[in-house]
């Protein structure tokens, strides 16, 4: 409508760069451009003149170079005699690591306190609450340091624990960490390796064609016994078959240690159960507003369809529930992530603690290790977010 | 849009309150403001730690008010801020504190790749090894396959790797971020072996309830020269530093202590303890300070014997023996380069 | 054939039998809500076992058996094995206020009650004179930081170097809260703008805070700021922190009220521009005060999270309550002593969190009664 007003453009004024509609908005964006981009200049031209100043020079180099420190827990092979950037790819893994079971247990973890938190059972959801309400309200950093702490006092010293094994010879739980067997690989592993992947292919089919067949005659199979079974038995026959290529590697007693066997340290247990139980008590607090937000209406058609309760809860209302609770459930999973960076308190040495700890001090690199760990980061955050939002569109409700 | 402008304007007045451009003189800064800026330990035993009334005590802590004392005539107008081995060397470099007194080893790359300079050396310590008694370990040769609890951030981590890669041993270490968490994890059996600087082991076994139970190795793996330090490119500010800390030494030599050192002044017929203590000669001036600067800073904490004894010494729980650290008089290594 | 048989119809009603023995009282409140099904009463006894086996334990070591007076660790360990609180009673007043002056206590103090008279008009929406008392909530800040550092006008200065305990995390907290709400205001309505270029500028930099870990921000803050800094211009350390946590929480601030923005009904947007508003006065004088309104809860609990984030400080070395352990540890007479350090820094922060998230679960059920 402003349009027909508009004067011709020969008699174009300075002023309706703020004044038109049709400028400002340009006008806006160009100063908000220009003002984050000096901003940004400003920075970077600083920090080359400083780094300048102190002698200092902007390069990647020092990652080559021998890191010179060992490491408690990894995922992959390193020693003091590697490079910076396999301590940084240690760290990385580490990080993920922990994010990742402390993900999957505290989800475990949440969704049972959140159901338990609205049975109606007095105690259990009074409990529940006291769970929830203890947790959230504490700084996670103490907890960490509180959960390593009752750890390192609680659990038996190694020589106290082999005379107490969990399992005699094979599982043991020390303030050090637990031992569990390890898996000596020889050739044709691979065999097996491929098998159990078929298995888990052929687990799919299986469950797409048992749904297929329940919605056509309504028969319902023991889904769990033969998935069991289907992931069992052919790796075992390959197993057999190609002779026993793995062994297992039982821990036994040292020196000082056990040795041998698979160890998972204190502090990355500490630090997993500390992020279980206090992003635990976040998705519960989501599941409980995901599940009081389906309607009554929807567990009480169930009921009368003769659904029982648990069945209810899984076939009708989670299901729903799930909608509402995927969004806040994903900033959950990031919110782990970062906060899997706490790890330094207890020495558990993940990304912050190798790239942005150890090697930044020895090498006095700030500049490039903080850039590589935040960037580092940013790619794990974007990267988590973008795969569960495309989860979140598939399982959306779709209309309109 | 009221609730915007107020941060803002909030923002800007906090700014301007705090905002402070260093100048060329830190001696300049420092009277100008009428407070010593020095960063000390976040906490270990002995060396810097919080009294009932909030107070930082300590050898690192007393060293500081010595300075404060030279410069500024009152052992109390320092301001402390904490460092841990991370954020240290920062906070020096970026003129947030004046003087970094914080069991600091003295080495080429901290010398020369982050331009400090060291201001003497107010403690010569060794990386040494901890144990129980009960492990029968007589050795540091006999420890492969230990774990070992490490202070990350610190010149111990490779001193450590470089021993036992030489000795072609193993180890698991369990990094720690400070001497309180090291003393925690090895009372708790979480290590089997401590490694610091013999002087922190010292100082946590004093603390255990059965410090006989604990033994401290024979072996020493490294040169650990601790010492307080300054930005290059002041060299005033490092003179007067460097002469705090050596008129703190001069003066045990010379049997100057808090307590006498004002009779010291009147009655002393030794020339070296007059130019010393200002009572002739022109010596303070000529660094930018008053002639009596040594025995200010004397007078506050007395002299490098007195202020170990009060923190470190055997009357302590740290119970150190001088050792090393003795003057050189007594045998030691700490030799003061002659006041003249 | 109804005819020849004579129904029996009562006159009256029936006396009302009392409910069945067993579905009311007592008995019937535990039989339906403790042992309603086998699974029931597995979980009542699971829990009722945890209680009985957790509770009295920390009860003994907490109050029955804990020493109040002695003058070090060994002293407590000898009068008993409980809790031995004689170290928050000889240093309560560090883990409150730090290491500032003892004798201008009250200065903090008074900004603390302040603080909360600046709130009152803040969170009670009906109070009479509110216009009045909200200028007085928006000159807090100010008024808060004169009393704390002080340095003019008849207040002694106090460093930042002072600063400590819960003293700390108060101003951490209230300042980046206080700070980052019009920020991420702005932010929030940069992103739900139409103009490409803010909008992508909004969104590079809230992706950005939020998909790295606070504690890299602090480090940045700690190592690398002054870098970024013209040479020679040095800003105080709680400053600089105060600007990392504002940063930090104003993407989530912003996140939280875009989710307000988007939750008001599309009408409300095109009721405004039927009225011929402008961008501005629409935002001002419909969409934001409704936006913010829906927003309350999401907000309290930023400020919940950020509250307990400060103690992140203490790994770049400032003392707020979890850092001041080491440098007590440090004094010879308490090494040793760390459950009762960290029970009472725990309940600290326990009161005042779970107080926030209470207002907001209050909030939560007031709002939820208006338009959804």
């Amino acid at each position: 409508m402003s349009a027909s007003t508009v004067p011709a453009d020969n008699s174009f004024q300075f002023s309706q760069l703020w004044r038109d509609a049709r400028y400002r908005s340009y006008t806006i964006q160009i100063i908000a451009l220009v003002v984050v981009l000096s901003v940004v200049m400003m920075l970077i031209s600083n920090a080359v003149e400083n780094l300048e100043a102190l002698g200092k020079d902007f390069n990647f180099g020092f990652l080559s170079e021998p890191a010179g420190y060992d490491i408690g827990q990894m995922l992959v092979e390193y020693s003091a005699a590697s490079a910076h950037w396999k301590a940084a790819l240690v760290g990385l893994l580490n990080t993920l690591l922990v994010a990742l079971l402390a993900c999957v247990s505290a989800t475990v973890l949440g969704v049972f306190a959140g159901i338990l938190r609205l049975s109606n059972n007095w105690v259990v959801s009074r409990l529940m609450a006291v769970y929830i309400e203890g947790v959230r309200n504490v700084p996670l950093l103490l907890q960490i340091l509180a959960w390593y702490a009752v750890f390192i006092h609680v659990l038996p010293t190694p020589k106290q624990a082999l005379k107490a094994p969990v399992i005699e010879g094979a599982v043991y739980a020390t303030n050090r960490g637990f031992y569990v067997p390890g898996l000596t690989l020889s050739n044709g592993y691979l065999f097996v390796v491929g098998a159990l992947l078929a298995s888990v292919a052929g687990i799919f089919v299986f469950r797409k064609w048992a749904r297929k067949r329940q919605e056509e005659t309504g028969q319902i199979l023991p889904l769990g016994l033969i998935s069991l079974g289907l992931l069992i038995v052919p790796a075992a026959l390959v197993y057999f078959a190609v002779g026993m290529p793995i062994a297992l590697d039982y821990p036994i007693a040292g020196r000082f240690n056990l040795q041998g066997g698979l160890k998972v340290g204190t502090p990355l247990i500490a630090l997993w159960f500390a992020l279980s139980i206090y992003s635990g008590a976040f998705i519960a607090e989501i599941v409980r507003a995901g599940i009081m937000a389906i309607s009554k209406g929807q567990s009480e058609a169930a009921s009368a369809l003769g659904l029982r309760p648990n069945r209810t809860m899984s076939l009708v209302v989670l299901p729903q529930a799930l909608r509402i609770i995927i969004p806040p459930m994903i900033s959950n999973y990031l919110n782990i992530t970062k906060n899997s960076s706490l790890a330094i308190a207890v020495g558990y040495m993940d990304l912050t603690g190798t790239l942005g700890g150890i090697t930044l001090n020895q090498t006095g690199r700030e500049m490039e290790c903080m850039l590589l760990l935040m960037a580092t980061y940013l790619v794990i955050s974007l990267s988590i977010s973008g795969v569960m939002n495309a989860y979140n569109e598939s399982v959306k409700l779709k209309g309109r | 849009m009221k609730k915007m402008i107020l941060p803002v304007a909030l923002g800007a007045a906090f700014a301007a309150a705090s905002f402070s451009v260093a100048s060329a003189g830190t001696l300049e800064d420092v009277k100008e403001r009428g407070k010593l800026r020095c960063a000390v330990s976040t906490g270990l035993a002995g060396f810097s730690y919080t009294d009932e009334n909030g107070k930082w005590q300590g050898f690192d802590v007393d060293y500081c008010r010595a300075v404060a004392a030279a410069v500024l005539g009152d052992a109390d107008a320092v301001e402390f801020s904490p460092a841990t081995g991370k954020t240290r060397f920062t906070m020096l470099a970026s003129g947030e504190v004046d003087i970094l007194s914080r069991n600091t080893t003295w080495t080429f790359s901290r010398d020369v790749d982050l331009k400090f300079t060291f201001l003497g050396v107010s403690y010569y310590d060794g990386q040494g090894f901890m144990v129980k008694k009960s492990l029968g370990v007589n050795s540091a040769k006999e420890l492969d396959g230990a774990t070992v609890c490490i202070q990350t951030g610190t010149t111990t981590e490779l001193n450590l790797s470089d021993y036992f890669t030489a000795e072609g041993m193993s180890y698991e270490p369990l990094a720690i971020e400070t001497n309180t968490e090291g003393r925690q994890n090895y009372l708790a059996d979480a290590c089997d072996v401590y490694t610091t600087d013999a002087s922190g082991l010292a100082a946590s076994r004093a603390t255990f309830e059965n410090a006989a139970d604990h033994i401290i190795l024979p072996e020493i793996i490294s040169k650990e020269p601790l010492g307080p330090l300054v930005r290059h490119g002041d060299d005033q500010w490092a003179d007067i530093g460097r002469w705090v800390l050596n008129a703190m030494k001069i003066s045990e030599e010379k049997g100057i202590t808090a307590a006498n050192v004002d009779d010291m002044a009147a009655n002393s017929k030794d020339p070296e303890v007059k130019r010393l203590l200002g009572v002739s000669g022109e010596m303070g001036a000529s660094i930018g300070l008053d002639n009596d600067f040594a025995l200010q800073a004397i007078k506050a904490v007395g002299n490098y014997g007195e202020v170990f004894e009060r923190h470190l010494g055997t009357e302590t729980k740290v119970n150190l023996a001088r050792g090393l650290n003795a003057s050189w008089t007594e045998g030691g290594l700490q030799y003061a380069p002659p006041f003249r | 054939m109804s005819d020849n048989s004579v129904a029996f119809v009562a006159t009256s009603d029936k006396p009302q039998l009392p409910a069945p023995q067993g579905t009311t009282g007592a008995v019937g409140w535990v039989r339906q809500n403790l042992f309603s099904s086998s699974l029931n009463t597995v979980l009542t006894l699971l829990s009722i076992f945890v209680v009985f086996s957790v509770v009295p334990g920390i009860v003994d070591w907490a109050f029955v058996k804990s020493v109040w007076n002695a003058n070090s660790l060994d002293e407590c360990r000898q009068i008993s094995d409980g809790a031995c609180w004689a170290v928050v009673r000889e240093r309560y007043n560090q883990f409150l206020f730090g290491f500032y002056p003892t004798e201008l206590y009250w200065r903090p103090i008074l900004a603390f009650v302040l603080l909360f008279v600046a709130l009152v008009p803040a969170l009670w929406d009906n109070m009479p004179g509110r216009g009045k008392a909200l200028i007085f909530s928006m000159a807090y800040p100010f008024v808060a930081f004169y009393l704390i550092w002080g340095g003019f006008g008849g207040l002694e200065y106090v460093s930042s170097s002072q600063l400590g305990g819960l003293l700390l995390t108060m101003i951490i907290g209230v300042a980046g809260i206080s700070f980052s709400l019009p920020i991420g205001i702005i932010l929030a309505l940069s992103r739900s703008s139409n103009l490409p270029i803010v909008k992508s500028l909004a969104v590079i930099f809230i992706e950005f805070i939020r998909g790295v870990p606070l504690i890299t921000l602090l480090f940045v803050a700690h190592v690398l700021l002054n870098y970024f800094l013209p040479k020679g211009v040095n800003f105080d350390i709680v400053l600089r922190v105060v600007i990392m946590v504002t940063l930090f929480a104003s993407a989530y601030m912003a996140e939280v009220i875009r989710g307000g923005l988007a939750a008001l009904p599309k009408g409300q947007y095109e009721a405004a521009d039927a009225l011929g508003l402008g961008y501005w006065q629409s935002m001002r004088l419909i969409i934001l005060p409704q936006a913010l309104k829906i927003s309350i809860p999401g907000i309290v609990n930023t400020f919940i999270g950020l509250f307990k984030d400060t103690t992140l400080v203490l790994i770049i070395g400032l003392m707020d309550p979890l850092g001041l352990v080491a440098p007590t540890l440090g004094d010879q007479r308490w090494n040793g002593i760390v459950v009762e350090l960290y029970a009472f820094i725990a309940f600290m922060f326990f009161i005042f969190c779970f107080a926030m998230s209470r207002y907001s679960m209050y909030l939560e059920r007031k709002l939820h009664t208006g338009h959804r």
